[in-house]
């Protein structure tokens, strides 16, 4: 166990280490710098703030340096557009952005996975169709039109609740529902296969021929096996629920991380950009890492044996 | 009074390509205390009917269209499915073919074998668990206190099997349904499990319900057989009855082509050779006697070990040397220790020039590994093959491909889904430059297909459209057509019914005599092995403990090994079985 813990932390700075090349790279690749676009700057002053920044090293330090800060002072840079440590700007949005995700995840697995089992057990069934139509809505409409939508409809109408805002904590509730709801229905649709897969296998109508009652056969025979799927999805969809949306927050004004995001690529903000990525990155990583000691817990054929027979 | 009585049972399959009669006017009982064997080809209907009695087909496509089964003084067809549940498990138990598959993996053992106390009695978790581990030393399994909370992969095949047995009984039922329940296990695992379930029968008077395709086990196991055929029970009886005097032509196909050790002809015979089935456009079907079967059998068995034909000075022309084979697993970064499965471990053999060496042993003595080993499928570790005098090396094998073809055991998975017949056959000639142009390798694929039975009809089929016998004759054409002179015929007919069986086998010993093959027949099944080879050498854990004539080996083993494997062969023949009828 501890000698797999330890393979997955070395997988996980490897891909880290990966993806901080890759964007490093592809942020220098992209044309200009983070002050070319501030106009009434002498070039001297522009100089001083480029050296300022590191700047004005040579490529492969500039490469070499950053890493090396994060390893030596836990430091994830400076933002340039901002003036601040990209740490603290970490640290101030993804509160916001954590409860957000939260608040969706909960959603979507308090909805998806039981309209799921429900579809699977009424499979070709009126119940089964329906639910599985408006899964395929979920995913296929876009949140900047369900959110809107919900702005109009509910917001507008019901008392209590805040057309755009955050603040108190009714505020949550829909934009944690537009950020749910593809992967509510996406849980859906994976749980409802998931749970047939098991229902067509053997051991199901050993369970029947015991005499068992069939929310007994469901609950306890299909349900562990049939989650599987729907756990390895939560795994990555969680990393990204939290790590904030920048249209669910733009639509419902939150200080969420996701804002950034996007604004670190506009205004060249270099170290926000690896930041916020590698950030992210961590996040996946961790949260796949769960997935997996999730599926084991699930499924003892893949749980990691210390002393195999 | 029977126990349970099947009367006109009719179970239909509805689907939009039609209707299938699977169960056609079934009728038989079962005493209390009383092993009734139900034997069928695949396809016959006994498991279906098994199925139906306890309501557990999915319905649709399944609708049960007559007929009664009563338990009871109840059907068990008309009661509403609560009432159903509470027979289900506790009067009447299961088992199934595949313990794998039927059991949970997700679930520990206990667990699963505690479920029908808890789901069907009173009683206290702690006392459901002592009763399931008592059950489980009773079926054998060893350590059952410490190894009941594993989980199914943890078990071994046998251990599985026994408790999905152990499963089924710690409630006391009246009556087993036991399904095929011995088909994917070894010989000795399954003598063994045999010899539980007559136990149990004796100690506890549980009746089984033997549902298997082999005549062999029945006649081992089981008081009274049923016999089906395509969905009717063509004749029911005695064991002793039935072997000794079987009245209907299929039942005598059936014994007549099946290998036994005293087979000593040559060419089996065929169901086909005693029946002839009519089917009428509605799906009802004639069975007609074929006359003078018997007459024409007499005449095979006369021509006495006809193999002394090729009585010519032998040559080897294979020869394997001190070969291994050893697989690691667990390597790579950062984790534990190798582990080494020697799975071939220093095997000598050879194979003389026309001649068949059959090679048997259980699943994972590494029989398949050194047939692929052989033909350089899988990397040997050290070790020479020598053919036809050379010594095979890695980088010459695909001129060798020419002459060393093999046979695998699934001939669906083997043949590519999306090829024709024409392609499939073509390409070996295409890749081996066989044949001048396409019109010529057409004449040799529709040549290749007449000689293992089949015609130029069949040319722009695909796989699927051929039934499993047909399908292995395919694999046979494609393996000759680069015209070589070596097969490995690798577990070549074990997923087959035994009148299929007969014919593939039958095939493959004309092809030997007209194209003066050399075999390597792989197989677990000690029967088969024996028909067909002229020397047989038996494998365990990667080495040969035996190797000799056939005929020698089989009445005088050496090895203890050999010895256990031939005991644990289900013995049907006359002298054995009334022996046994004196006995009780």
């Amino acid at each position: 166990m501890i000698k797999f813990l330890l393979g997955r932390l070395m997988q996980g700075i490897l891909v880290l280490f990966t993806l901080y090349t890759i964007t490093f790279f592809l942020a220098k690749a992209m044309p200009g710098e983070p002050f070319t676009s501030e106009k009434n700057v002498s070039a001297e002053t522009k100089a001083n703030i480029r050296k300022l920044y590191g700047l004005d090293r040579p490529l492969w330090e500039q490469y070499y340096v950053y890493p090396k800060n994060i390893i030596t002072e836990g430091s994830l840079g400076i933002s340039t557009s901002k003036g601040r440590p990209v740490k603290d700007i970490i640290a101030q949005s993804f509160p916001n952005s954590l409860i957000l995700g939260l608040c969706a995840l909960g959603f979507a697995v308090g909805i998806g996975i039981p309209i799921g089992v429900l579809s699977a057990v009424r499979k070709n069934s009126w119940v089964d169709w329906s639910c599985m139509g408006i899964a395929m809505i979920g995913i296929c409409v876009p949140s900047f039109t369900i959110g809107p939508l919900l702005q109009i409809y509910l917001a507008a109408h019901l008392p209590g609740l805040k057309v755009a805002g955050w603040g108190s904590p009714q505020d949550v509730i829909l934009p944690a529902f537009t950020l749910g709801l593809v992967s509510a229905a996406y849980l859906a649709r994976l749980t409802r296969g998931g749970i047939l897969e098991v229902l067509s296998q053997d051991f199901v109508r050993t369970a029947q021929a015991k005499g068992l009652s069939p929310s007994k056969v469901i609950i306890k025979h299909s349900l562990r096996g049939g989650l599987i799927p729907a756990v390895a999805y939560l795994g990555p969809a969680f990393a990204a629920l939290i790590s904030g949306s920048f249209i669910v927050e733009t639509i419902f004004q939150v200080p969420g991380m996701g804002q950034h995001f996007v604004n670190a690529a506009t205004t060249r903000d270099e170290f926000l950009l690896l930041g916020i990525s590698l950030f992210f990155g961590f996040l996946i990583v961790v949260m796949n890492l769960i997935a997996d000691l999730l599926t084991g817990f699930l499924d003892p054929r893949v749980r990691i044996a210390d002393n195999p027979e | 009074m029977s126990l349970l009585e099947v009367k006109n049972l009719k179970t239909y399959f509805h689907t939009r390509a039609g209707t299938t009669r699977a169960v056609d006017d079934v009728s038989f009982s079962i005493n209390k205390g009383e092993i009734v064997g139900v034997v069928g080809e695949s396809g016959s209907g006994k498991s279906v009917t098994c199925h139906t009695m306890l309501g557990l087909l999915p319905s649709p496509p399944a609708k049960v269209e007559g007929g009664s089964v009563t338990f009871d003084d109840q059907n068990l067809l008309h009661l509403p499915l609560p009432i159903l549940r509470a027979i289900r498990g506790k009067r009447i138990s299961m088992i199934f073919q595949d313990p794998m598959s039927c059991l949970n993996p997700y679930l520990p053992i206990l667990e699963q074998v505690v479920e029908p106390i808890l789901t069907h009695e009173q009683t206290s978790r702690e006392e459901a668990e002592s009763r399931a581990i008592e059950m489980m030393i009773k079926v054998g399994i060893r350590d059952a206190e410490t190894r009941a909370r594993s989980y199914p992969h943890q078990f071994s095949g046998g251990m599985r099997q026994r408790a999905m047995i152990a499963m089924a009984l710690v409630t006391n039922p009246d009556l087993l349904l036991a399904d095929e329940p011995t088909t994917a296990l070894d010989v000795t695992v399954q003598a063994r499990i045999l010899q539980i379930l007559r136990e149990l029968r004796n100690d506890l008077g549980v009746a089984v319900l033997f549902v298997t395709h082999d005549l062999g086990v029945v006649a081992d196991v089981a008081d009274r057989v049923v016999v089906m055929y395509r969905g009717k029970v063509v004749e029911q009886g005695s064991v002793l009855s039935i072997f000794e005097n079987p009245s209907h032509p299929y039942v005598k196909g059936l014994l007549a082509c099946r290998p036994t050790f005293e087979t000593k002809y040559r060419i089996l015979p065929t169901v086909e050779d005693f029946l002839h089935a009519e089917e009428a456009k509605d799906g009802s079907l004639t069975l007609r006697e074929r006359p003078n079967a018997m007459e024409r059998l007499s005449n095979l068995e006369n021509k006495h070990d006809p193999k002394d034909f090729r009585r010519e000075p032998e040559q080897t022309l294979l020869e394997v040397k001190d070969l291994k084979v050893h697989f690691t697993s667990g390597s790579g970064f950062l984790r534990k220790t190798r582990q080494t499965v020697k799975a071939v471990d220093g095997v000598d053999l050879s194979i003389a020039k026309g001649k068949t060496l059959g090679l048997v042993g259980e699943s994972g003595c590494g029989k398949t590994t050194l047939g692929r080993a052989i033909l350089g499928l899988v990397h040997a570790r050290s070790g020479i093959v020598r053919y036809d005098g050379a010594v095979l090396q890695a980088s010459d094998m695909r001129s060798y491909r020419k002459r060393m073809q093999i046979i695998f055991q699934d001939p669906y998975a083997s043949l590519n889904p999306r090829l024709t017949i024409e392609q499939a056959l073509t390409e070996p000639l295409t890749v081996h430059q066989i044949g001048s142009g396409s019109s010529d390798r057409r004449e040799r694929v529709v040549s290749l297909l007449e000689e293992v039975g089949l015609s130029s009809a069949h040319l722009l089929r695909y796989p699927h459209e051929f039934s499993g016998g047909q399908r292995q004759r395919l694999c046979v054409a494609r393996a000759l057509a680069v015209e070589p002179e070596f097969l490995v015929c690798d577990e070549c007919v074990s997923a087959m019914d035994v009148s299929v069986q007969a014919q593939v086998l039958n095939l493959l010993n004309e092809l030997q005599e007209s194209r003066n093959l050399t075999y390597l027949f792989i197989s677990h099944d000690l029967s088969v092995v024996k028909f067909v080879s002229d020397e047989v050498a038996v494998m365990q854990a990667g080495r040969i403990v035996e190797t000799n004539e056939a005929e020698a080996l089989y009445r005088q083993p050496k090895d203890p090994y050999t010895q256990k494997l031939l005991d644990a062969v289900p013995k049907s023949d006359l002298k054995e079985l009334r022996e046994r009828q004196r006995r009780n």
